[in-house]
């Protein structure tokens, strides 16, 4: 994780220079379980206007999708900070989500029966 | 931290992107051991992540620097593939009571909490146990088995705990793996007998 750590890690760099000023991602969805992959067109994308905590994170997304949470461990940024850059990321088109968000309303029984009968499986 | 544990060699499957995930949260008190069961349980490496609280969401606690607006909370979390297609994520509950807004955001699409305790800190159990049901999150208690702990009944407990009748009560042992798989199961069970018959 050396390239990720070593581009999007500097912890003296306060937050909001980060992001640019901003405190609230353009699209505030991204729960900390959302997975996150590479777009099929982000290999042809312009980079160059990227900061280099965008890049770490489509470096992680070449390799494997992660969850918000994850992305924000490997680039030691904190969680709001991580949102806002992937909403940047997702306005470009360089990454993308395949599955509906947070589900706040409403009981997904299935996918409570699917995790206990994952763990029984263990 | 991927340079945190050295030893430590698992590797789970890269992901697809397309897998269903759930979120389960551990929460406890300090020391009742989120960390060892998120540790024993994830596939991955256990990740920290932080959340930046500004001073609005704080409350009192500013006694580290002076003239400090933000406080940072780390919490410990990890991964297992229940199968092709479905990831859970365990996440370590901040239980401190100025955490509330972090605890909160980590709270929505949680599908429930398993709550440690330790019986010679139960006292420090009830505020978490406030926090959860503030959330309306529901949730099984887990007695994490300390060598040295005292041994309570369930009766015992479940009074001075103030535990609805159907709250689960078991214990485990967060550093064993099949121990920690069953307090999850009966989690699982309990939020499944939570689900209105209608939408079965």
């Amino acid at each position: 994780m050396n390239g990720p750590r070593a581009s999007g890690g500097d912890r003296l760099v306060r937050a909001y220079v980060v992001t640019g000023g901003r405190t609230a991602a353009a699209r505030n969805h991204f729960d900390h379980i959302t997975l996150i992959s590479l777009s099929a067109s982000s290999p042809q994308l312009d980079r160059t206007r990227l900061t280099p905590e965008h890049r770490g994170a489509l470096d992680l997304l070449s390799v494997s999708a992660y969850s918000v949470a994850e992305l924000g461990a490997h680039l030691v940024l904190p969680l709001s900070v991580m949102r806002i850059l992937l909403a940047d990321l997702m306005e470009s088109g360089h990454i993308t989500t395949q599955r509906q968000i947070t589900q706040t309303t409403g009981l997904d029984i299935k996918l409570l029966e699917d995790v206990l009968a994952g763990l029984q499986r263990l | 931290m991927p340079d945190s544990n050295a030893s430590d060699t698992r590797v789970a499957p890269p992901l697809r992107g397309n897998e269903r995930t759930a979120k389960l949260l551990i929460a406890g008190h300090f020391g009742a051991g989120k960390t060892t069961l998120v540790q024993t349980l994830s596939q991955i490496t256990p990740l920290s992540t932080e959340e930046v609280m500004t001073s609005a969401g704080v409350g009192t606690d500013h006694t580290d620097l002076p003239g400090k607006t933000k406080t940072t909370v780390a919490m410990d979390f990890g991964r297992l593939s229940l199968s092709d297609d479905l990831v859970l994520y365990l996440f370590g509950a901040p239980g401190q009571k100025r955490f509330f807004p972090v605890l909160r955001d980590l709270s929505f699409g949680s599908l429930g909490a398993l709550v440690l305790t330790d019986t010679r800190r139960l006292t420090d159990t009830y505020p978490i146990l406030e926090l959860i049901e503030g959330l309306a999150l529901p949730y099984a208690i887990a007695v994490n088995a300390f060598d040295d702990a005292p041994v309570h009944t369930d009766e015992r407990l479940r009074e001075v705990m103030d535990l609805e009748p159907s709250t689960p009560l078991v214990t485990c042992d967060a550093r064993d793996r099949r121990s920690s798989t069953d307090a999850l199961i009966v989690l699982m069970r309990h939020l499944l007998s939570l689900a209105p018959e209608a939408s079965r």
